[in-house]
């Protein structure tokens, strides 16, 4: 239940800052609900291979190093 | 009450402390080797007292100084705090840091911090500023062939002037009389600057307005919230956080640091005085503080009662990213 409040405001964060918004999910599976954790697996590769790779946030070891 | 004559009772309540034997320490301002930087100063006798001073320039947070130092061993620490000091005091009580037994709060409303960058902009950026004294509600800019008046109000910190509360909240000793808590901003007008941009844009603004990040930490050392004793940027096992000034590592500082004080931040503006290279740091602190305000209605060291919004939950809080 911290977790909900926590990623609350993660969530409203990285889209203040432009992280595109189907990048961060959040699901409440329990440990009997395997079905549930499959689709919600799928859906979650679906909708980042959708968005593509990332845009931002990415660190070139060459060039930093 | 002016800042002389409150530099004067802060004096006075300091030797007296001091001299009872009421406080091993009295934490203070001190006159800064140059001007607009007025340093926090620790006066240990009822001489060194007479070292405290009290102006528009007095813009580190003092509360940070309160988790540096073995309290249980230095006895009672007197410390002078306006609005923002006295809530990040609360803070460290309600997180545990300190008990309200060992602080004596030299409560002193607060005038307002004033922006040493927004003077030395208005002066002319490569005009050498030596002095600047305050009268009334005028500054006057003393430098080499420059001498100049410009009034208090147009060089404000950003966070001095939606300031929601200028009184002490927690106080043992007032210096003065209790002020209006507000200069008049509204904070929720100005917060979050880049909520009505685009997705695209507001990486750009974020980018950009973090593009000169030199990663001295000015900014976390300067905070009273940041008590961790090893942070996580300073660990190598595992290394959280890279320590290059690549754009990846810069952002995930700031993300980390900002909500890092989800709920507790006061909006007492030293990480932004703090910074060497002018950064808005408050940019990311204040959307979080909005969305805290909104979703929880929470407004962080108000009270010594409230429970911190991080640590408790209610059945109907927002859920709609829930999958």
């Amino acid at each position: 239940m911290f977790a909900r409040r926590r990623f609350a405001v993660l969530k409203n964060l990285l889209e203040y800052i432009g992280i595109e918004p189907g990048r961060l999910h959040f699901s409440w599976i329990s440990s009997a609900e395997a079905e549930k954790f499959q689709k919600t697996a799928i859906k979650v590769c679906e909708a980042v291979t959708a968005l593509g790779p990332a845009k931002h946030m990415i660190k070139e070891i060459g060039k930093v190093a | 009450m002016e800042n002389q004559a409150v530099t004067e009772r802060i004096r006075e309540v300091a030797k007296r402390l001091l001299s009872d034997g009421k406080v091993s320490c009295v934490i203070g301002f001190e006159k800064g080797t140059v001007p607009m930087r007025e340093r926090p100063y620790f006066a240990y006798t009822p001489e060194e007292a007479d070292k405290l001073i009290w102006t528009s320039f007095c813009c580190n947070n003092l509360a940070n100084f309160l988790i540096r130092r073995d309290l249980g061993e230095a006895g009672k620490i007197a410390i002078v705090a306006q609005g923002c000091v006295s809530r990040n005091i609360v803070g460290l009580i309600k997180e545990n840091q300190i008990t309200r037994e060992q602080v004596f709060v030299i409560g002193v409303p607060s005038p307002g911090m004033l922006d040493r960058n927004k003077i030395q902009q208005m002066i002319g950026a490569n005009k050498v500023i030596t002095e600047v004294m305050e009268d009334g509600a005028e500054l006057v800019v003393k430098g080499r062939d420059l001498e100049e008046r410009i009034p208090r109000k147009k060089v404000m910190r950003n966070n001095c002037y939606t300031c929601v509360q200028r009184n002490p909240v927690i106080v043992d000793e007032l210096i003065g009389e209790e002020t209006a808590p507000t200069h008049g901003g509204n904070i929720d007008n100005v917060a979050a600057p880049w909520e009505k941009l685009s997705i695209d844009k507001s990486w750009e603004a974020f980018a950009d307005n973090y593009k000169d990040c030199i990663r001295c930490y000015a900014c976390r050392d300067a905070c009273p919230l940041c008590y961790c004793h090893v942070c996580f940027v300073d660990e190598t096992m595992p290394q959280w956080c890279g320590k290059t000034q690549d754009e990846a590592d810069v952002a995930t500082y700031h993300i980390l640091r900002a909500f890092h004080c989800a709920g507790r931040c006061t909006d007492c503006g030293a990480c932004e005085s703090a910074c060497p290279m002018d950064i808005k740091v408050r940019r990311l602190t204040s959307k979080i503080e909005k969305d805290i305000r909104r979703m929880y209605d929470y407004t962080p060291g108000m009270d010594l009662e409230s429970i911190p919004p991080m640590s408790v939950f209610k059945p109907d809080d927002p859920q709609e990213f829930i999958k």
